[in-house]
C-alpha cells in the first residue's frame, strides 16, 4: 500500500506511453486517439490525457467536447467518451468557458497546470495511460516529462509524415528523448499515402518512406506507416460512432499492428 | 485543493489575465498555483529593448506575422513563398524571419540548410537568398541537423528578441514573421516587441477540416485579444486532384463550411484557397520555390492572387497612415 500512496492518482496505471512530434500536424492527436482505440479493442482500458493546451483537439476528435470535468475528494474525475468506460480523456478543452477561447499562457503557467493534469487526475485502473503532447522540444515537454519521470514511463511513440521538413523536426524530437532520458518506442510514419476514392491511385502527397529511413539512422524501432484515410478523418469530425466505425478504417489494420507491437513490449512485466 | 468548490474547475474562470494589473490579485487568483509568480510580475514592465527595436524597426515599412493556432497547416511554407513572391519586385528589400524556436524550417524550404549566421559591428547578419531577400532562423545557430532546442519559454523569448534587435537587418520593404503553432510565448513576445513598431497585420492559416478551424478561432481571439489586425486568412490543402482521374476529393474535409463559413461568421477576409499539391511538399524538401517548379499548376496562381492581395493591403495601409501623419502636420 505505501507504493500506491506514492503514485497517488497514477497507482492503478499500468503504462504510460507520450506522443511526441518536433512537428505540428503530423497527426499526434489523430494518433493517440487511434492507438487509445486500437488498444481498446484489444481490450484495455485506456486514459488519454492531453497537455496541448493552447490547441487541445481530442475531445472533438472523441465527441466529447462541452463536457465539464468534476472535482471529487482526490482530485479531477476525467470523462469518459463510452458507455462502458473504457477509455477516458482529461483536456484543457473541458476547463475553457467556451471552445474558442484562446489560452494565451506563458510558460509558467501552462507547467503548473501540467503538474496538476498529471498529479490530480483520478484516473482509477488503467492498461495504459496516452499522454498527447504539443509540438516542439519546449514548456509542455520539460514539464510532462520531469512529471512523469518518477512514474517510469514505457516511452515515448515519434510520429512523424514522410517529407524531410517534417523528418527534420522529430530528428530534433529524438535528440530531446535521448537528453531526456526518455525511451523512444519507436517512430510511426503517418499520412503515408493517399488512395483515390475513384480511381484507387495511390498519391505520396507527402513523399514516401521517410519514417522508415529516420528510424534505420537513428537505431530505433519502425513501428509502421498509416495512411490517410478521409473517411476516419470524416467519421472522427461527424461523431460517429467510431468505435464502431473504427475496425472498418484502411488505417486500422497499420494501427492494430502498432499497437501489438506496444502490447509485446509490456507482456514480460504484464504477465 | 481542498478549498475549491466541490463540482467546480478551478482554473480559468475570471482569470484576469497575465498581463493586467489584476494580475494575481483579482478574486479568481485565490488559491491558483500561479498567483504568487502573477502578482510578483505584475503588469508587463516595459523592457528597454522595446525602444532599441522601435529604433531598428523605423527603417521596415511593412510587418507581416503568419500565424496558426494549429501546427503543420502550411505556415512556413506559406511564409517562404509570400518572401519568394515579394521579392520578384526587385526593387523591394525582403526579410524572412523565423520564430518557431524548437522547429526551424525555414532554412530547409528556402534551401540554406547548414548556412551561418556572421556576426559584424552592427550586428548578426541575415542569410542572403537572393539580393534582396535574406532570412533569419533559429536553425543557422545550431550546430548539426539532430540540435534539438529544448528551452523553456524566456530563453525563447530573449532570442526573439536579439532576432529583432541584433540582426543587422538594413533597409526592408516587408519583414514576414514565420510563427511557431499555439498563442504561448513566442506569439506574446513578438507582440510585445513590436508593439512600440507599427505591424501591418496577421495571415492566418488554416486547413479545411473542424479540427483545424478549432486552434484557428482560438487563434483569431488571441488577434482580438492583443490588437493585432488581421490581413485574412488562407485555406491551405482544400481539396486534391488526383493526378490520375482528375476527380477532385477532399483529403481534410471541411465538414464545417471550412474557412469560407468561419470567415463569414467572424467577419474577417478570406484571402483564398489552395488546393493540395504534392509538388509544393517536394519542393520545399528541395529547397525551392514551386514558383519557379510548377508554375502553371492552379496552387501557384492561387498562391500569387493571395500574396497580390496581401501587397495592396500593405499599400492601402501605408498610405493610410501617410495620410494622418500628414494631418497630424
Amino acid at each position: 500500500m505505501e507504493v500506491v500512496g506514492e503514485r497517488g492518482n497514477l497507482a492503478g496505471v499500468g503504462h504510460i506511453l507520450l506522443v511526441l512530434s518536433g512537428k505540428g500536424g503530423v497527426g499526434k492527436s489523430t494518433i493517440s486517439t487511434e492507438l487509445a482505440l486500437a488498444l481498446r479493442h484489444a481490450g484495455k482500458k485506456v486514459g488519454i490525457l492531453d497537455v496541448d493546451l493552447c490547441g487541445p483537439s481530442i475531445p472533438q476528435m472523441l465527441k466529447v467536447q462541452g463536457k465539464s470535468v468534476h472535482q471529487c475528494d482526490s482530485g479531477w474525475v476525467p470523462v469518459f467518451v463510452d458507455q462502458d468506460k473504457s477509455i477516458s480523456l482529461m483536456s484543457i478543452g473541458f476547463l475553457l468557458e467556451k471552445p474558442d477561447d484562446a489560452v494565451v499562457w506563458r510558460g509558467p503557467k501552462k507547467n503548473a497546470l501540467i503538474k496538476q493534469f498529471i498529479s490530480d487526475v483520478t484516473w482509477g485502473e488503467l492498461d495504459f495511460l496516452i499522454v498527447d503532447t504539443p509540438p516542439g522540444t519546449s514548456d509542455e515537454h520539460i514539464s510532462t516529462v520531469e512529471s512523469l519521470r518518477q512514474y517510469k514511463p514505457l516511452g515515448a511513440v515519434l510520429v512523424t509524415t514522410p517529407q524531410a521538413v517534417s523528418i527534420g523536426d522529430v530528428r530534433r524530437e529524438l535528440t530531446f528523448c535521448k537528453k531526456t532520458g526518455l525511451r523512444v518506442i519507436g517512430i510511426v510514419e503517418n499520412m503515408s499515402g493517399f488512395v483515390c476514392p475513384h480511381c484507387l491511385e495511390c498519391t505520396n502527397l507527402f513523399s514516401k518512406g521517410g519514417g522508415e529511413e529516420l528510424a534505420r539512422h537513428a537505431g530505433v524501432p519502425f513501428l509502421g506507416c498509416v495512411p490517410l484515410d478521409p473517411q476516419l478523418t470524416q467519421s472522427l469530425e461527424e461523431g460517429r460512432d467510431f468505435i464502431q466505425e473504427f475496425p472498418k478504417s484502411s488505417a486500422f489494420p497499420a494501427l492494430a499492428h502498432i499497437a501489438q507491437q506496444i502490447l509485446d513490449r509490456t507482456s514480460p512485466e504484464g504477465s | 485543493m481542498a478549498e475549491a468548490e466541490p463540482g467546480a474547475a478551478p482554473l480559468p474562470h475570471g482569470c484576469p489575465g497575465t498581463s493586467s494589473v489584476q494580475a494575481g490579485k483579482a478574486a479568481a487568483c485565490q488559491g491558483c498555483p500561479n498567483q504568487r509568480l502573477c502578482a510578483a510580475a505584475g503588469p508587463a514592465a516595459s523592457d528597454p529593448a522595446i525602444e532599441e527595436i522601435k529604433e531598428k524597426m523605423k527603417i521596415v515599412k511593412h510587418k507581416i506575422l503568419v500565424l496558426s493556432g494549429k501546427g503543420g497547416v502550411g505556415k512556413s511554407t506559406f511564409s517562404a513563398h509570400l518572401a519568394h513572391g515579394l521579392a520578384e519586385d526587385e526593387t523591394k528589400q525582403v526579410a524572412l524571419l523565423d520564430i518557431d524556436i524548437c522547429g526551424p524550417s525555414i532554412p530547409k524550404i528556402m534551401g540554406i540548410e547548414g548556412e551561418q549566421v556572421h556576426q559584424s559591428g552592427s550586428g548578426w547578419s541575415p542569410v542572403y537568398v537572393e539580393e534582396n531577400l535574406c532570412v533569419m532562423s533559429v536553425g543557422f545557430l545550431l550546430s548539426g541537423p539532430d540540435d534539438a532546442v529544448i528551452w523553456r519559454g524566456p530563453k525563447k523569448n530573449g532570442m526573439i528578441k536579439q532576432f529583432l534587435r541584433d540582426v543587422d537587418w538594413g533597409e526592408i520593404d516587408y519583414l514576414i514573421v514565420d510563427t511557431p503553432p499555439g498563442t504561448s510565448d513566442e506569439h506574446l513576445s513578438i507582440v510585445q516587441y513590436l508593439s512600440s513598431s507599427h505591424i501591418d497585420g496577421a495571415v492566418i492559416i488554416t486547413t479545411p477540416q473542424e479540427i483545424s478551424l478549432q486552434d484557428v478561432r482560438k487563434e483569431i481571439n488571441f488577434c482580438h485579444k492583443v490588437k493585432l489586425p488581421i490581413i485574412g486568412v488562407v485555406e491551405n490543402m482544400s481539396g486534391f486532384v488526383c493526378p490520375k482521374c482528375k476527380i477532385e476529393s477532399q483529403i481534410f474535409p471541411p465538414t464545417t463550411g471550412g474557412a469560407e463559413k468561419m470567415c463569414q461568421n467572424l467577419n474577417i477576409s478570406l484571402l483564398g484557397k489552395v488546393p493540395l499539391e504534392p509538388q509544393i511538399g517536394k519542393s520545399c524538401d528541395e529547397g525551392q520555390s514551386f514558383f519557379s517548379e510548377i508554375p502553371e499548376s492552379p496552387a501557384t496562381s492561387s498562391y500569387r492572387n493571395i500574396i497580390q492581395r496581401i501587397q495592396e493591403y500593405c499599400g492601402l495601409q501605408h498610405s493610410q497612415e501617410k495620410l494622418s501623419n500628414q494631418g497630424m502636420e
